[in-house]
């Protein structure tokens, strides 16, 4: 079993009177990466900062490698590389310095190699105001991983990112992973958290809403399962009804789709239903609800419970 | 390179680098060393005798007073500290080398203007330059620890630059710089006493340019020392690496005891 790298205990954050993060609980082990979900002002930035050390919690316990990060944040900073969610460098310096500043402050040789793995070789000498949104975060990130941590906190990686740089970095988080890198993942982006992160929990008000494999979440939604299927007579559109589980059918270019509860069994008997008829399969598409769908579920049952007197 | 030479370096190349910076750094104090050179000389006989300690106050506190707390508000509200604080950036760094950048930049300054006023405007040069660079050491110490104290404090570039001028102006007018002191009326005397640039070109008239001591030349030394001790005390009790962190352990008006040790000259002149 993989060692628990971050144990977060009835942790509680509050602001005045504003109850930020209430009473929430979870782990994360070695190796795992971790999506930390929600909508703004859920409580995602303040558990990543109470974990980073930069704020201290009002109850319950934070341990990263057993360390409390408030009480023995000079243990912590060797540990953990953090991309934080705004700029977090002076206008003025280069990336090159930044690499060679940052790196001092951990005592290891300067990784200029991550300037060229991140396509900032060319912008090495540019000063950080003169980079790009995208150049800026890729910096950052460089910076999270400079001194090879263990665990990695990653606060929106990819806003302002383009679709190649996304690759990179995706890539970038699969290789860290393999490696034995704990990442915690906090992002809007919900097809991100479920084509990278192991687990996720999806904050609410401050609260735990769901937690689980992105698979898990999604198979306990409202939503049914889209299945598109094209066969060379198309004998489904003329006549394809009454198949087990399908709660709604439609008609669309040469497609026949259907609306399952229970794919596995809807799809065996569309199988068997055109081999009967002697109607070879051109195409078959099965797609689930996607996380956002499921988060927007839970985000409005949420709201609606909320709204109830 | 360590990390502190590191940090060292890139801060004194800022200082070069960034426009406003240059700006104040040496921009501002070498055109006003020029301007005034060329304007008073020939209307205020007396004034050659004060210009190279005069014009290198101007630099020190351009430097200081008004450059140095600037940066460490952006620095803040940015959330760079707070970078430099999961990095493991201690604090103690953060404070003491800016003062060690501005040090250095006011040498270069002072040695700028040292070599040009005699030559260009026929300044009178130190007679004892241990104590002269003595000076300059202390009065950067001093004014580097209002100007970080300043940083910390202050709650918006606005504000810092309030700050910062409620001290460069007076002192441009009565720390003896444009005019000596001892022509000041007594209440307005009192009021320079308060200000480190009158305790800098006090100490640098009696004990480097071998001129009149309005007052104590080695209490103006002590205040500089003690003034500029209590300001880094100060700055470190009060940082505060996140602008959205409001909550202080004591209150910024804490701030005033650093100009402490200048008013009890006032006692013992």
């Amino acid at each position: 079993m993989s060692e628990t790298v971050i144990q977060v205990n009835h942790f509680r954050k509050q602001y005045g009177s504003v109850i930020a993060v209430e009473d929430i609980s979870f782990e994360v082990n070695q190796g795992e990466i971790f999506g930390l979900l929600g909508p703004n002002g859920a409580g995602k930035t303040s558990t990543l900062e109470c974990l980073e050390g930069l704020r201290q919690p009002d109850g319950g316990s934070l341990r990263i490698l057993g360390i409390d990060p408030v009480r023995q944040p000079a243990r912590l900073k060797n540990l953990i590389g953090v991309q934080l969610q705004s700029s977090g460098l002076p206008g003025s310096m280069t990336p090159h310095e930044a690499i060679q500043f940052f790196c001092a402050y951990h005592g290891v040789a300067p990784r200029y190699d991550l300037l060229e793995r991140l396509g900032l070789q060319e912008k090495q000498n540019t000063q950080f105001s003169g980079l790009s949104t995208g150049q800026q975060r890729r910096l950052a990130l460089a910076l999270a991983m400079a001194h090879r941590p263990p665990v990695i906190f990653l606060d929106e990686p990819t806003a302002g990112l383009d679709v190649p740089s996304r690759i990179e970095l995706h890539s970038l988080m699969s290789e860290l992973q393999a490696e034995g890198t704990t990442i915690i993942l906090a992002t809007h982006d919900m097809a991100e958290a479920e084509k990278m992160a192991h687990r996720v929990a999806i904050l609410l008000r401050g609260k735990i809403a769901a937690a689980g494999t992105p698979a898990q979440l999604t198979a306990t939604g409202q939503r049914l399962t889209k299945i598109s299927v094209s066969s060379e007579a198309s004998c489904l559109s003329v006549n394809g009804t009454g198949f087990p589980a399908v709660n709604q059918r439609v008609v669309k270019d040469d497609y026949s789709i259907f609306y399952s509860t229970n794919p596995g069994q809807t799809v065996s008997a569309i199988l068997s239903y055109l081999e009967n008829h002697h109607d070879p399969l051109v195409d078959l598409r099965v797609e689930r609800p996607s996380l956002e769908e499921r988060f927007l579920e839970i985000t409005s049952s949420v709201a609606k419970i909320g709204a109830q007197p | 390179m360590t990390a502190f030479a590191s940090h060292l370096s890139y801060d004194f190349r800022t200082g070069l680098r960034d426009r406003s910076l240059m700006l104040m750094n040496y921009l501002f104090p070498l055109f006003f060393f020029v301007m005034m050179g060329a304007l008073m000389g020939g209307i205020n006989p007396t004034f050659k005798e004060t210009m190279i300690p005069g014009m290198i106050v101007v630099g020190v506190m351009t430097n200081t007073l008004l450059g140095m707390s600037g940066p460490a508000v952006a620095a803040r509200e940015a959330g760079i500290y707070r970078s430099y604080k999961i990095n493991g950036v201690p604090a103690l760094s953060i404070i003491t080398i800016p003062v060690i950048s501005s040090l250095l930049h006011v040498a270069i300054v002072s040695a700028i203007i040292t070599a040009a006023a005699a030559p260009l405007f026929g300044g009178k040069l130190p007679t004892d330059w241990g104590t002269f660079a003595l000076v300059i050491f202390l009065a950067t110490f001093a004014m580097s620890g209002i100007g970080m104290l300043i940083g910390v404090i202050a709650t918006g570039a606005r504000s810092s630059m309030m700050y910062g001028q409620l001290l460069f102006l007076p002192s441009m007018m009565l720390s003896g710089m444009m005019f000596p002191t001892g022509l000041l009326p007594p209440a307005l005397h009192r009021i320079a006493m308060v200000l480190p640039a009158t305790h800098a070109m006090n100490a640098w008239q009696a004990l480097a340019f071998s001129g009149p001591a309005n007052f104590s030349a080695a209490g103006s030394l002590v205040a500089l020392f003690a003034g500029g001790a209590i300001a880094f005390g100060l700055a470190a009790l009060l940082f505060n690496w996140d602008s959205h962190n409001t909550s202080r352990r004591v209150s910024p008006a804490i701030a005033l005891l650093a100009l402490i040790p200048y008013a009890l000259t006032i006692l013992f002149r």
